[in-house]
């Protein structure tokens, strides 16, 4: 059995331990906002924070979370960094299809935590590993920059 | 995907002699209405209401629904209803912005929601089916949508004017308020919803819409995205997130080869992982689906161990075996021998006995996969004499009586719930309604073998990339001559691939005198002024299912010809804009979004350098969909070949812009596609295996590698065209001829690669 908390609430798994956090998540948790895109640390669509750092929930067992907290799409716009994300993603109208988008915000929240100020090659770094098949890219990285403003 | 001019299908000839499809054919497009003419019972109300239990909430007052399209509910919500599927091209947020300008209403108290399947109330008049693609969503609804929109003002006005005692006439509105002046009297929509509901619907011709001059939403950028606030808090649902109760999931082990059979399969394994509930033999429908064997679970993750889990003996026959050298091969062989006449202008093969200069090329293009970035999926609970369907559903009429056929009911006993697509450019349009028919399939079997729970069919990112429907590969054999002064006197293209529609339900309406036009647009109907043309086609039969991708035809077309023209330029040693200027003398979009691009990149001025790279610049113009396209890009390679693109400029004429904010972010997105195509996508065969598996090795375009893109939109009253498609086909070309500039090297096979470190 495995006891871990999912944006602050207590939860536990008593199924396979080697069962990938996002399937955690979305089948078992219910919480949908974070995706499955490729399931091999490919594309960042299921990107949550474990314990602050970004993880790819795909590749993340859910033994590896034992005793920390998880936070997902749905609760890290609440704090000030996701707010913020959020505010200059919808200001700027960065979605399309928004399948990755979940993905993008979380890298996004998880850079902007640790450095208030990035330039265009500490998005290149933090953001490569995140896909948008829409190539959204151009307002993502705007959208950054936007949230870094307001956060100032 | 592009199927508009598919469905039309015959040419026309135009004022320059040019032959190119007509945008609708008027006798065609009744084709698919006969078996979907049906009348479902639409989920208009009651209206789910935010206002809790109090005695008489507005929740408990039936809404005002004047029509298909609209229904506002006593709590002053407008709610537009989509026809088309949202996949992330705008059009609900279009759809609204022109039902909302005619209605007056208030952006902030207007949403979206898809329609159910229904050919008679939602069909799609360019397609002649209730389907979304080829980039006519705008096209076909504008006028529909603001009808809508003024009719429901019209009876709102009615309304108020009966209760206030007042002339209609006297009565304004604005952002949501009805309002009369002289009595200073102003109420909500919602006030009057109920009222209004008891007005006449006004006839076709009392419907006075708005001058452009008045217009306070379209063509504004008052009006963001409608799907903004979903999508980036969580709670969007995708077909994926669909969850039901006692639900279970299916991941399926495909056959790896087109064609193969199930031989044997052994379960044992997959039984025995915990939480496994079936086991489920899913056989081919030859042509449509691969042979597959499905593990059904109470998650995904333990249906994939299960799946894993496996152990298929697969016949593989009949199975196709053939590698990508070798269809290459066939191909290019093909393309060098005369073929269906496709286009005729002139005598190209007189021209071309002695040009003053001549030049060939042969282009290859490879087979692309469309992997959307949610993998296909399809949720189907199917009960004894009913079936519901949720899916990111993009041909709603069709899939309906396809999976009714397969279930064995009536297409009205199959409803269709539209969800958000996680993308598509084509792939959910499939013409054969492929996982649709395998998840139905899924569904009976299961449900024949006692299980009765809603199926949820999953594919893995490789079942995705494997999974065919592939853009076409094709092989593009030009020869085109000059004169001595550099006029093109004779162009022969002879083009080799599969034909999209053939072997379809659609080939009957999209294939003329042995020419799918998918095949061929973009070159058989060019604009150029070129006096002897000759297009011929050769098309192959391979069992492999090929699909429309983001621009079709034009996703080949447009760079062969592009590329080519820029060549013919410098043989003629002419600028490639001032070439193509004269090429196109005729034809005033082309050349005013030609001359845009050029101006606003600043074409003929020196790019700044940068140190150890060479540095250049590239055009292309392409119409596809009846919207005209020009772009700009600037490149660097550095001493190892690294390409980098570092900018590109768009010019787009899409007629009138309804939302264009909505149009720069599609022109964005479609080069952005379009490069991760041209630079680094293929898919290729190993003896009839596909060799990608994932997005390690199918690969996307990443943040770091997107250019700056400016997009510039000519100011147009014309008729809305589509957006979603035309800003793809057109990059490829223009960084190839950019990439020319810089080093001087022609790339004719795709995707680029590593050719320029070679
Ligand atoms: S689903 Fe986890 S990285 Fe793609
Ligand atoms: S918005 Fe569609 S994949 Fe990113």
């Amino acid at each position: 059995m495995t006891e871990l908390s999912i944006n602050g609430v207590k939860k536990t798994h008593d199924g396979d331990p080697a069962m990938p956090l996002l399937w955690f998540i979305r089948d078992e948790v219910g919480l949908t906002g974070t995706k499955f895109g490729c399931g091999i640390a490919q594309c960042g669509a299921c990107t949550v924070h474990l314990d602050g750092n970004p993880i790819r929930a795909c590749v993340t067992p859910v033994a590896a979370a034992a005793g920390k907290n998880v936070v997902t799409i749905e609760n890290a716009v609440t704090d000030k960094v996701g707010a913020a994300v959020q505010a200059s993603w919808r200001k700027l109208d960065v979605v399309q299809c928004g399948y990755c988008q979940s993905g993008q915000m979380m890298s996004a929240v998880a850079l902007l935590a640790r450095n208030k100020t990035p330039n265009d090659e500490d998005i290149d770094a933090a953001m490569s590993g995140n896909v948008c098949r829409c190539a959204t890219y151009v307002r993502i990285r705007a959208a950054i920059h936007d949230a870094a403003k307001a956060l100032a | 995907m592009g199927i508009m001019k598919r469905f039309a299908g015959q040419t026309t000839k135009q004022d320059d002699g040019s032959t190119r499809a007509p945008l609708i054919n008027v006798s065609r497009r009744g084709f698919l209405q006969g078996g979907g003419g049906l009348a479902l019972g639409i989920c208009f109300g009651p209206v789910a209401c935010t206002s809790e239990k109090a005695a008489v909430s507005a929740a408990d007052i039936a809404p005002f629904v004047p029509n298909a399209f609209l229904r506002i509910g006593a709590d002053n919500s407008v709610t537009v209803i989509a026809k088309f599927l949202e996949m992330g091209q705008g059009t609900f947020t279009g759809l609204a912005t022109l039902a909302a300008e005619e209605l007056d209403a208030d952006w902030a108290q207007v949403s979206v929601e898809g329609a159910p399947a229904d050919a008679k109330k939602y069909a799609n008049s360019l397609l002649g089916a209730q389907g979304t693609g080829g980039s006519t969503a705008m096209a076909d609804a504008h006028l529909q949508m603001r009808n809508a929109g003024a009719s429901a003002r019209a009876m709102l006005v009615a309304a108020a004017a009966e209760q206030w005692k007042v002339p209609a006439g006297e009565i304004t509105v604005s952002k949501g308020v009805i309002r009369h002046a002289a009595s200073r009297k102003e109420a909500s929509f919602g006030q009057f919803a109920e009222s209004a509901a008891k007005q006449p619907v006004p006839a076709a011709e009392a419907i006075k819409l708005k001058e452009p001059k008045d217009f306070m939403l379209i063509g504004s950028t008052a009006t963001p995205r409608k799907d903004s606030k979903a999508k980036t808090d969580g709670t969007a649902i995708f077909t994926q997130d669909v969850q039901l109760p006692g639900m279970l999931v299916a991941v399926l082990a495909h056959a790896p080869k087109w064609g193969a059979t199930i031989k044997s399969v052994d379960e044992t394994a997959a039984r025995a992982v915990a939480g496994v509930v079936d086991v489920i033999r899913v056989d081919a429908v030859p042509g449509t689906t691969r042979a597959a064997v499905a593990v059904l679970a109470k998650n995904t993750w333990v249906a994939k161990q299960g799946r894993d889990a496996l152990v298929i003996e697969w016949d593989e026959a009949a199975a196709f075996t053939k590698g990508s050298a070798e269809i290459f091969r066939e191909f290019k062989a093909l393309a060098g021998k005369p073929g269906t006449v496709a286009a005729t202008r002139g005598d190209a093969a007189a021209a071309l006995k002695k040009p003053a200069k001549a030049i060939e090329a042969v282009y290859e293009f490879p087979y692309l996969s469309h992997a959307p970035m949610e993998p296909l999926n399809c949720v189907v609970d199917l009960k004894a004499d009913s079936c519901t369907i949720w899916n990111g559903e993009q041909f709603h009429t069709i899939d309906q009586q396809v999976s009714a056929g397969i279930l064995g009911l009536k297409p009205e006993q199959v409803t269709i719930k539209q969800v958000y697509a996680g993308g598509s450019f084509g792939r959910r349009a499939s013409s054969k309604s492929d996982f649709i028919v395998e998840a139905t399939s899924l569904a009976k079997a299961a449900r024949a073998k006692g299980v009765e729970a809603p199926i949820k069919m999953v594919w893995m990112r490789e079942d995705d990339i494997r999974g065919g429907y592939y853009r076409p590969a094709f092989v593009h054999a030009i020869k085109a001559g000059l004169d001595r002064d550099g006029k093109v006197t004779g162009w022969q293209s002879r083009l080799a691939g599969q034909s999209i529609a053939k072997g379809t339900p659609l080939e009957q309406f999209m294939v003329h005198d042995g020419v799918d036009h998918t095949s061929v647009e973009g070159v058989s109907d060019t604009r150029y002024a070129i006096d002897n043309l000759q297009v011929e086609l050769h098309t192959v039969d391979y069992p492999l299912p090929v699909l429309w991708w983001r621009s079709v035809g034009h996703t080949h077309s447009a760079y062969a010809m592009e590329t080519m023209i820029d060549e013919l330029a410098h043989a003629a040693g002419k600028d490639p804009v001032a070439f193509r200027r004269t090429l196109l003398e005729k034809q005033p979009r082309h050349l005013k979004v030609l001359e845009l691009a050029a101006e606003k990149s600043g074409w003929g001025t020196p790019l700044p350098e940068v140190a150890g790279k060479k540095r250049g610049r590239g055009i292309a113009v392409h119409e596809s969909f009846n919207t005209f396209v020009a772009e700009v890009a600037e490149v660097s390679i550095d001493a190892d070949g690294q390409l980098k693109v570092d900018r590109v400029v768009c010019a787009v004429d899409c007629g009138l812009a309804i939302n264009p904010d909505v149009v720069r972010a599609q022109m964005e997105g479609g080069i952005g596609y379009g490069l991760a195509a041209i630079l680094k996508s293929e898919i290729t065969f190993d003896k009839g295996a596909v060799v990608q598996s994932n997005f390690a090795d199918y690969q996307p375009l990443r943040l770091n590698e997107m250019p700056v893109i400016e997009v510039h939109i000519v100011p147009s009253a014309e008729k809305p065209t589509g957006v979603g498609e035309p800003g793809t086909p057109v990059v490829g070309p223009a960084v190839a001829n950019a990439v020319f500039a810089a080093v001087g090297k022609r790339i004719r096979k795709l995707p680029f690669g590593n050719q320029l470190s070679a």
